[in-house]
């Protein structure tokens, strides 16, 4: 059985220059993932702060021995944003499409596709994956079942579910931290860099709901899905994806790694991880056919 | 070229109503989870279908249909029959949004018009020429992100027709990109048609009132004497950084009767009004009016008398205009 891939996700998340080179400082020197995605996937209006550290990160990482995957914009729509979009899939990296707008620049090469873009049955990944896609990593709220058909009808393709972190459940034209803040996007004063994991949003009756990062909507539950090995192959699923947040996420890494190699069970691993500090409750419906927001059984 | 209206038919009697009210075209989808208006007591049979476009096309009127939901894994088999359908029935052209139906569409039924579905959100050339180039797509819904600037401009770069929603519900999240359904109740638009199912509505009295509820999670919270509205997830309020308000969106309805001339010139071929769920003295209004707005501006109407013959339209719940203007992100 070859071993199952661990990824580390692009960060969704308004961090400093600073920040994120401390952060892929020690991934690169401490965290036990193989591929590292990096890139502005959320907001277009952040891109200029972070472009200029790209390069440094990647050779960082790359002598570190790690895959360097270059994830593209969501929802690109400006001239400038469209043209990071195509800029990032042509840098000579693999890059990660989370829009059609880079399929034809990616295609007859090798890419992967993001969990933004709809795959929902094998007919879709047949398509992608005859246009040059060697993985995909699949939408969250694919209920488990599809997986399995997914991956069994194509083999050849690196299938990969999103594992740990708040899941990315919507975007939108509009700022979410602008409007709570009583500001347009045009003059968003980039507010949502006050929240390194989101914000959280309660409902009325003091429930955890949801998080929003700029015009992205999370969950606040965080996702924690830790299959046995054998579970995993099962589904025919060859990697997972770790998505950044401010805990440790080297730690976060080592957990993952352990239960992926059988060295850990399920539940240790989520005692683990539940003692990190998350910054929401555990859950995994959408990985058990439920809702998304069902908490993990920790027996 | 004069604008085409785009109206909803959610029932064979409503597609009766809209034609005879004046629509060019109206759209409708199949009684299953093809389309993403899937909720129990609408939608058309395939027999009801071959109806409904020999009573359109006698009035003059085009059929297009929506099977615009992602198909479920292994089970594409309701996709194919639902494209068949639509292609035996003389529909006009099919709205699709994914690729896999995209693909036997224009493999298997070479002579169906496509049009690529808001669900798409193809919001960009690069996109849109990719759905042209590939599967002859002839015309792209609009997603609801971009100004009136921004479809103008893309309109110029691009050489199929566009088509934007001008009024009825409005979706503040990219529509095709949405999971906050399926988060809170396991079912969504694009995995089921549905969003914030009624099977997982709850309406809760208690000394504070009503609480608007959707698979437990409170969406509002309504006074005594307070009429509550239905637990849309994305309209509902919601308290974040110490604040409460309606985060993502106000109880609001989208009216973009004040740009159609300005949508006109951006480029846009058809204007689509939502409303599948909606009954037939609803789209007859809507569709008589919208219907005299266009021919007004043909006409080379002014705004102000535009605005009269929408007067009507415009009382009652609240209206935005949505991304079309700048500062509603």
């Amino acid at each position: 059985m070859t071993k199952t891939g661990l990824t580390l996700g692009p960060v969704l998340f308004n961090w400093s220059p600073d920040r994120l080179r401390d952060f892929y400082a020690r991934i690169a020197d401490e965290a036990e993932v193989d591929r590292v995605h990096l890139g502005e996937v959320v907001c277009g209006k952040r891109q200029p702060f972070t472009d200029g550290i790209w390069p440094e990160l990647i050779e960082r990482l790359q002598a570190a021995g790690k895959e360097v995957v270059l994830s593209t914009l969501a929802l690109p729509y400006n001239p400038r944003e469209r043209a990071s979009v195509l800029d990032f899939c042509k840098a000579g990296e693999l890059a990660e499409i989370n829009d059609l707008t880079a399929l034809p620049t990616v295609a007859g090469k090798p890419f992967l596709v993001g969990p933004f873009v709809n795959v929902y049955n094998e007919g879709a990944a047949r398509f992608l994956a005859g246009r040059g896609a060697t993985g995909i990593c699949l939408p969250v709220e694919l209920p488990i079942a599809s997986v399995s058909v997914i991956a069994a009808a194509l083999p050849e393709v690196e299938f990969e579910l999103f594992a740990f972190g708040r899941l990315p459940l919507a975007l939108s034209g509009r700022c979410y931290h602008a409007r709570l803040h009583g500001l347009h996007k045009d003059g968003c004063q980039f507010v949502c860099d006050r929240d390194p994991d989101g914000l959280p949003v309660d409902t009325l009756d003091g429930q955890q709901f949801l998080a929003i990062n700029g015009i992205q909507t999370l969950s606040n539950g965080v996702e924690a899905f830790c299959p046995t090995p054998v579970e995993l192959a099962e589904l025919g699923v060859r990697r997972l994806r770790l998505s950044p947040h401010t805990v440790d996420m080297v730690a976060v890494s080592r957990l993952y790694r352990a239960l992926l190699d059988g060295r850990a069970g399920r539940a240790e691993t989520l005692a683990a991880v539940k003692l990190l500090g998350l910054p929401g409750d555990l859950v995994d419906g959408f990985t058990r056919g439920q809702p998304g927001s069902a908490r993990v059984e920790m027996a | 070229m004069s604008l085409e209206l785009v109206c909803p038919a959610g029932t064979p009697s409503a597609l009766r109503a809209a034609v005879e009210a004046g629509a060019h075209s109206v759209y409708c989808g199949f009684r299953d989870e093809t389309n993403a208006r899937n909720f129990p007591g609408l939608n058309f049979s395939p027999d009801e279908l071959v109806e409904g476009v020999r009573f359109a096309h006698a009035h003059g009127a085009k059929v297009l249909v929506a099977i615009n939901t992602f198909a479920k894994a292994g089970a594409m088999d309701a996709w194919k029959a639902a494209l068949a359908n639509a292609e035996k029935a003389g529909a006009d052209a099919v709205i699709l949004a994914d690729l896999a139906v995209l693909d036997h569409a224009a493999t298997h039924h070479p002579n169906l018009r496509l049009h690529l579905s808001v669900q798409a959100a193809a919001a960009t050339p690069e996109a849109i020429a990719f759905y042209a180039d590939t599967f002859g797509v002839k015309r792209v819904v609009m997603p609801r992100v971009l100004s009136v600037e921004e479809i103008a401009k893309l309109n110029a770069a691009i050489n199929v027709e566009t088509e934007a929603f001008v009024f009825g519900g409005l979706c503040p999240m990219t529509e095709g990109r949405c999971s906050l359904s399926s988060y809170a109740t396991g079912k969504s638009p694009n995995l089921t048609g549905v969003c914030s199912p009624p099977e997982h509505v709850a309406y809760t009295e208690d000394r504070n009132g009503t609480a608007t509820r959707l698979n437990g999670f409170t969406i509002d919270r309504f006074g005594a004497g307070e009429q509550a509205g239905y637990p849309t997830l994305c309209k509902g309020r919601f308290v974040a950084g110490g604040k409460t308000s309606y985060l993502f969106e106000d109880p609001v309805s989208l009216n973009a009767a004040s740009l159609i001339a300005a949508l006109a010139k951006a480029g846009i071929t058809a204007l689509k009004i939502e409303g599948r769920q909606r009954g037939k003295g609803y789209v007859t209004e809507v569709v008589r009016t919208f219907r005299a707005a266009v021919e007004a501006i043909d006409a080379g109407g002014t705004e102000v008398e535009v605005g009269r013959l929408l007067a009507g339209l415009v009382e009652g719940g609240r209206q935005t205009s949505g991304a079309y203007k700048k500062t509603w992100r």
